[in-house]
């Protein structure tokens, strides 16, 4: 797969390069970028993300390794990332967790044979009062309970 | 109580520029425009306003530390990484007040004589980012931020960065780094980033909060904030209560108030009719408070004095029945996660910390073990680069000092006496 940013992308990180002193400045939001735009942060992807700030693709891998949002390989289509930090766990999201993975039949960092969920566990998602949380893709999903946890993963489409 | 910065969270509209300027808005920066940056530096003084980002630091001490000589711009750098678990505070004022946000920004820079601020916002808070950027976009399109402010003559420009998962990168000057494009390892200091921050030019961290008290210190004066809450510690808190309680969520409170009562009135009391075990009062790495130690101010003096802090106002409720060891071997998993690697002392001692504390509650602690905790503990404090490796020595210390009997049960039974739950 080549990995080229399309147009808008090319664009947006073009913007991003005006509000920086460095160059290199651009390596978080471009990774974001490219993420958004390829699913995950391929190899090709740190290569042609190196070209464009002028770095070595080492120095974007060994940063695009120490962060955990950077999914080096491909995800479900639903990255489903529940909170196991203490506030959730005092409310039950152990509890979830198994549920979800006995429900999907994948355990915490694997993804479904038919490739549409990838199950997660996290540190705090900082909503605490909320607990408990989970992330799915970019939304967050509060409050949880086992009945809307299903109710949430069987709606998607 | 006189609320600063919660008045209007509740309407929905209150994050858009026109709201937010029915109500006020922005008045406070022309005021400031009107006034010399030391006077408001003067009045952020007065205000007694400590951080509130977990480590307390008064701000306006804090900005003094620039240096005076101008030749070298200056940078402010929001930390709106909100990672340490427990606090949720910073994310309810970016989605429902970031304007607020952004006129404290604007009066803060002026006052620093900074012109360009950088606002580092944790990657998991898309939804948050965005609405804050739509602030921003606003604020531009209205002369608030840009070139020439009010006809002012000062120029700001402000750029919403994300992270991309790491608690570590709330540390600031791994904050810094990130903000880079680097790796998040914090930096050895001095030199601090005051004097080399970002891009290594002089730099001021401040937590979204502490910024978003300015226009009302600004419109108010530094004294009437100061009064809001105890000696030392002025003005209201954003006090984040989650866990067993009946009713979880951030509550806007004197940064005096009394902690049970935070619990019991506020927080509506413990879920389900039970008892309260224990309290972490200030975020996940503040040292664990008992039922008869928590009715005490919550300032960041009175919580100095029994031995723990009010941190970044997390107080995280652990109800009867829960077990203390799951408790701490779950914070363990934590920090042993977080740990940058930089330091033998931190990546060695949480690993080690995690792997005894998850045996203990595996029931197959040994003899010694908790012994053993108390040893690492003394062999990371103090002893590293940045703070985390401590964050992590308070839990384990303050967890096996104030309820050892549950840890002692564990390696005695071989079991977990509460049957592993909580
Ligand atoms: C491991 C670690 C994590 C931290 N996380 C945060 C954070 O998420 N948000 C924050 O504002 N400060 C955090 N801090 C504190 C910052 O280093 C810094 O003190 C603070 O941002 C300064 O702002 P303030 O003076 O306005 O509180 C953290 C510190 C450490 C050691
Ligand atoms: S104390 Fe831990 S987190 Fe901090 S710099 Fe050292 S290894 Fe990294
Ligand atoms: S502990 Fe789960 S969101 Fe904070």
């Amino acid at each position: 797969m080549s990995a080229v940013f399309s147009e808008t992308g090319r664009a947006e990180f073009d913007r991003l390069l005006t509000r920086y002193p460095d160059r290199k400045s651009v390596i978080l939001p471009a990774l974001h970028l490219a993420q958004k735009e390829f699913g995950y942060v391929s190899d090709e992807a740190i290569v042609y993300i190196a070209g464009l700030v002028g770095t070595s693709p080492a120095e974007i891998e060994g940063v695009a390794t120490f962060y955990t949002m950077y999914n080096r390989k491909p995800v479900g289509k639903y990255h489903v990332q529940i909170c196991r930090n203490i506030s959730c766990s005092l409310l039950g999201a152990e509890h979830l967790i198994e549920h979800v993975s006995k429900k999907l039949g994948v355990r915490p960092g694997e993804t479904t044979p038919d490739g549409k969920f990838t199950l997660a566990t996290v540190e705090c998602l900082g909503s605490c009062g909320t607990a408990p949380v989970m992330q799915v893709n970019d939304e967050y999903h509060e409050n949880l309970t086992v009945e809307s946890i299903d109710r949430i993963l069987d709606r998607l489409p | 109580m006189e609320k600063v910065l919660t008045t209007h969270f509740a309407n929905e509209r209150y994050r858009r520029l026109d709201t937010y300027r029915q109500y006020g808005g922005y008045e406070a920066l022309k005021k400031a425009f009107a006034m010399t940056p030391e006077a408001i530096i003067d009045e952020v003084k007065k205000a007694n306003l400590r951080g509130r980002g977990g480590a307390g630091f008064p701000a306006g001490v804090k900005w003094g530390f620039l240096p005076k000589d101008l030749s070298h711009p200056r940078v402010l750098v929001i930390n709106a990484d909100e990672g340490e678990p427990g606090t949720f505070k910073d994310r309810l004022i970016m989605s429902r007040g970031p304007h607020l946000l952004l006129e404290g920004i604007a009066i803060s820079c002026f006052a620093l004589r900074a012109h360009a601020c950088w606002i580092y916002i944790r990657g998991e808070f898309v939804r948050e980012a965005g609405v804050v950027d739509e602030a921003v976009a606003e604020a531009y399109a209205a002369g608030f931020l840009g070139k020439n402010i009010l006809g002012s003559g000062f120029d700001l420009d402000v750029t919403v960065h994300r992270g991309a998962g790491a608690y570590i990168c709330g540390e600031e000057t791994s904050l810094i780094n990130s903000l880079e494009g680097k790796r998040g390892w914090p930096r050895l200091k001095p030199p601090f980033p005051a004097s080399v921050g970002a891009f290594g030019l002089p730099t001021i961290v401040n937590n979204v909060e502490t910024i978003a008290d300015i226009p009302w210190i600004v419109t108010h004066g530094g004294e009437t904030f100061a009064g809001l809450g105890v000696e030392k510690n002025g003005g209201t808190r954003l006090i984040g209560v989650s866990g067993a309680v009946n009713r979880p969520g951030v509550y806007e409170l004197s940064a005096g108030v009394n902690l049970k009562e935070v619990i019991y009135h506020h927080a509506g009391g413990i879920r389900d009719g039970k008892e309260l075990k224990a309290v972490i009062p200030g975020g996940s790495s503040t040292p664990v408070l008992r039922p008869d130690e928590i009715d005490v101010s919550f300032d960041i003096e009175s919580m100095a004095k029994i031995g723990t802090m009010a941190g970044s106002g997390g107080v995280i409720v652990i109800p009867e029945g829960a077990c203390m060891v799951r408790a701490l071997s779950v914070l363990m998993n934590f920090y042993a996660h977080e740990s940058c690697g930089q330091c033998t002392p931190c990546r060695e001692g949480t690993g080690w910390l995690k792997k005894i504390v998850g045996r203990i509650e595996a029931g197959k602690g040994r003899q010694g073990d908790i012994e053993l905790i108390l040893d690492l503990c003394d062999n990371m404090m103090g002893r590293t680069i940045c703070p985390l490796a401590d964050a992590a020595v308070m839990p384990a210390q303050s967890f096996i000092w104030k309820f050892r009997e549950e840890f002692d049960r564990h390696i005695g039974e071989q079991k977990c006496p509460y049957g592993n739950r909580f």
